[in-house]
């Protein structure tokens, strides 16, 4: 039993705090947990089947306060790091800072038992025969090529809905679906229980759409009935009136420093975030969580209602996704970021308008 | 149309003429124009027009403008006219102008939007109905597919004295159609699976093996088959096996005929009559038209989801024959091109590979991701000048084929 599970800050991270990825509400809850007796982070809480006990002064903080004030929710509760120099006007990849040779041997102790040692990294794509509606599979690639162009080994591993979830993956990734195989995907995962074990253990989950309402604590059924959800990260999603379809473009938190989101979303979901997890944007067009914001994230696990997919039009997301597992992550080479640079610029001038 | 009411002949023919007017401005084949007018006149004309007719209606995701040409052409063996959209207008104002256009054609073959089905089952009684596959399409738009199925049983459990015809090979099809009262299987294939992994009546994991598909926990499996496709044969219902030889290629048209054939032999015409017809037809709607252009022969297939993207492949001249991909994004395509990353185009390394359309940088970012090198083009004209002279196949979505249609028009 390790106990720096889920830590991101090690002693030798200390001095690249301005090239580490943030993690805002990853360590309080993973204090809280350790000061209660428990192994866990807060992303496990809910598998004893109820809402994650994330330790938030104030909780009464609802959707409503997150639209008044400020651009952004009090983060007055989270720990000092996340005051670190804000870096949205980065580029997709990481800065000068990070090109250091530093990237051919990834920082220690990022992963969560800090014994990923030599081996690949792990990339699990859960249940692709029943969430994977709107390519999908293109995050999974995306992923693929940006860690491999740094040097690291990638084992993607596909998980069909009648196969156990992997406790031992790197970042796991949840598609889109419609009603009905949403449905089954949560209760299958639920009995599972390996996907709520990894992330407890402090794994990265990047869930789209439906996977990240059923990430959630509970979600809209057919008929717009609550339905289960696996609580692994604090939000809750409904049936909204009408269908969010379109382009959507939203700036991210700046604590997470990644560029402007640009994506694609179809949903009738609406999704509320609990004190225990904070928007991982604010929408400037499109619908996102309804509220105004767009996504989701708690600690590692991140959610977004935006396809596209997602990781493709945001090579800076992926990025993220990947430096919460390996740490500060080398520069590419401008001409493997030429294709995605230009889309996103399409994207964003097709928008603007 | 003699027995049509007033108003309905009135409705047909302000329809007829405002269609004729808009093929006459040049803005397509005025079908839906002329229906809509029609409708308007006579909101109920649909269901007049199709009284006292033997009515097929096509539906799936793929192949029903190929389909509905197929049958048409197999029922021209018996002799009597067939009414028929054959321009793919397929919701209910092209089905009235289709309709209103052969008012004493006896039969009907009509290709129907997905999501019309049930409403045009009601409107127009057919005597049968034809299932072809259901897949991921147009996701912003379209419904989606588990729920089209689910729409597809209950209105078909409704029907009386009408057959289904249905492609046992998809799953999705079979548990839409297993609502019928009346079914005739036809093993048509699928090649695209990516959207049947599951059992559409538990959602269980569906096993698959050379007997096709079944579910491992409830009783779901594939239906027994009274006609098969079998590489480039048809085996009909009698047992007996006759090669096919097409003039269309493909995997996807061959299924395609051999549910043409199953119909056609449900109103008279066994596969000695109808497969010459079949044989003759050689592109539809513009699709595997072959235009020669500056020294250059270029084959223009229409592709317009994952599926069709998969059999467009299938149908790709031998390497190195070069391939231009156009993909647009217009409200006909579907605004959300996150499709493009459900095809697999490592097939395509070895060739070259052009890549035009209003989201070429879709394109071009999808393509980096699976290694295969390709260029960024302007358009047809850009490139056919940049292959050498011979073949070049082309892969459009919709409204981008229907633009290089419109430039090779006037290349010719």
């Amino acid at each position: 039993m390790t106990e720096h599970t889920g830590r991101h800050a090690s002693s030798q991270d200390q001095n690249e705090t301005l090239i580490m990825p943030a993690i805002p509400g990853q360590e309080q809850p993973a204090e809280a947990h350790r000061a209660a007796g428990r192994h866990s982070s807060g992303a496990g809480a809910a598998e004893a089947g109820q809402k994650p006990a994330w330790p938030v002064p104030g909780s009464g903080s609802t959707w409503g306060d997150r639209d008044g004030g400020s651009d952004w929710p009090d983060t007055s509760d989270r720990p000092a790091r996340d005051d670190r120099p804000a870096r949205d006007d980065r580029p997709s990849a990481p800065g000068p800072a990070a090109s250091e040779p530093r990237s051919a041997s990834p920082a220690p102790a990022t992963h969560r038992n800090g014994s990923r040692g030599a081996r690949p990294l792990r990339l699990v794509w859960v249940y692709p025969d029943l969430l994977s509606t709107y390519g999908d599979r293109g995050n999974l690639l995306v992923l693929m090529r940006r860690a491999q162009l740094r040097g690291h080994e990638v084992e993607p591993v596909e998980v069909k809905s009648d196969e156990p979830v992997p406790e031992d993956g790197d970042i796991y990734l949840l598609g889109g679906g419609e009603d009905l195989p949403q449905i089954l995907a949560a209760n299958r995962l639920r009995a599972d229980g390996g996907l709520n074990r990894a992330a407890r253990q402090g794994a990265v989950v990047f869930a789209v759409c439906a996977g990240y309402q059923l990430v959630g604590h509970q979600f809209g059924g057919v008929d717009g009935e609550p339905m289960e959800g696996l609580g692994i990260i604090d939000v809750s999603s409904g049936r909204g009136e009408q269908r969010g379809v379109g382009e959507v473009v939203a700036d991210v938190d700046p604590a997470l420093g990644v560029p402007r989101l640009t994506g694609f979303e179809n949903h009738q979901g609406v999704t509320r975030i609990g004190p225990g997890a904070r928007p991982l944007a604010r929408v400037s067009l499109g619908v996102g969580n309804g509220d105004g914001t767009e996504g989701a994230y708690a600690g590692k696990v991140l959610g977004t209602y935006l396809h596209g997919p997602a990781l493709a039009r945001n090579p800076g997301l992926a990025d993220l996704l990947l430096s919460w597992v390996v740490g500060p992550l080398g520069q590419l080479d401008p001409s493997a970021e030429e294709w995605a640079r230009q889309l996103r610029e399409e994207r964003l001038a097709a928008t603007a308008g | 149309m003699s027995k049509l009411p007033l108003r309905a002949r009135l409705a047909t023919s302000i329809g007829g003429a405002a269609g004729r007017v808009s093929r006459l401005a040049g803005r397509g084949d005025g079908s839906v124009i002329g229906g809509v007018l029609g409708l308007r006149v006579e909101p109920d004309l649909l269901r007049l027009l199709a009284q006292d007719r033997q009515v097929v209606l096509v539906t799936g995701t793929n192949g029903k403008t190929t389909t509905t040409r197929l049958i048409s052409a197999a029922l021209s063996a018996l002799g009597q006219d067939v009414a028929t959209n054959a321009f793919g207008a397929n919701m209910e104002a092209g089905l009235a102008s289709a309709l209103g256009r052969a008012p004493d054609a006896p039969y009907a073959v009509l290709e129907v939007d997905e999501r019309y089905l049930p409403a045009v089952i009601k409107a127009t009684n057919p005597r049968l109905i034809v299932l072809l596959n259901l897949s991921r399409d147009q996701m912003d738009r379209a419904a989606e597919i588990w729920l089209t199925a689910r729409r597809w049983r209950m209105a078909l459990a409704e029907t009386d004295g009408c057959l289904v015809v249905a492609n046992a090979d998809d799953p999705l099809i079979a548990w839409a159609a297993s609502g019928a009262p009346r079914v005739t299987w036809v093993a048509a294939g699928q090649q695209w699976r990516e959207d049947s992994w599951c059992c559409p009546e538990c959602g269980s994991h569906l096993r698959r093996d050379e007997l096709g598909w079944r579910c491992g926990e409830c009783k779901f499996a594939r239906p027994h088959s009274r006609w098969v496709l079998s590489g480039d044969t048809v085996i009909d219902e009698g047992g007996q096996v006759t090669e096919l030889g097409l003039a269309l290629p493909g995997r996807a048209n061959r299924s395609n005929a051999v549910v043409a054939l199953a119909v056609g032999a449900f109103f008279g015409a066994n596969v000695g009559q109808a497969l010459p017809r079949l044989r003759e037809v050689r592109s539809v709607a513009g699709r595997y038209t072959q235009i020669a252009v500056r020294g250059r022969t270029v084959r223009l297939l229409l592709a317009k989801n994952p599926a069709g993207w998969l059999e467009a492949f299938d149908v790709l001249g031998p390497p190195p024959t070069p391939v231009l991909l156009a993909v647009n994004a217009q409200v006909p395509d579907g605004k959300d091109t996150s499709w493009l990353w459900d095809v697999d185009y490592r097939v395509l390394r070895g060739r070259r590979i052009l890549v035009a359309g209003e989201r070429r940088l879709d394109l071009a970012v999808r393509l980096e991701a699976d290694e295969a090198d390709f260029e960024l083009v302007d358009g047809i004209d850009d490139a056919v000048d940049r292959v050498p002279e011979g073949e070049l196949d082309v892969i459009g979505n919709y409204t981008a084929f229907q633009q290089i249609r419109a430039v090779l028009g006037r290349t010719d």
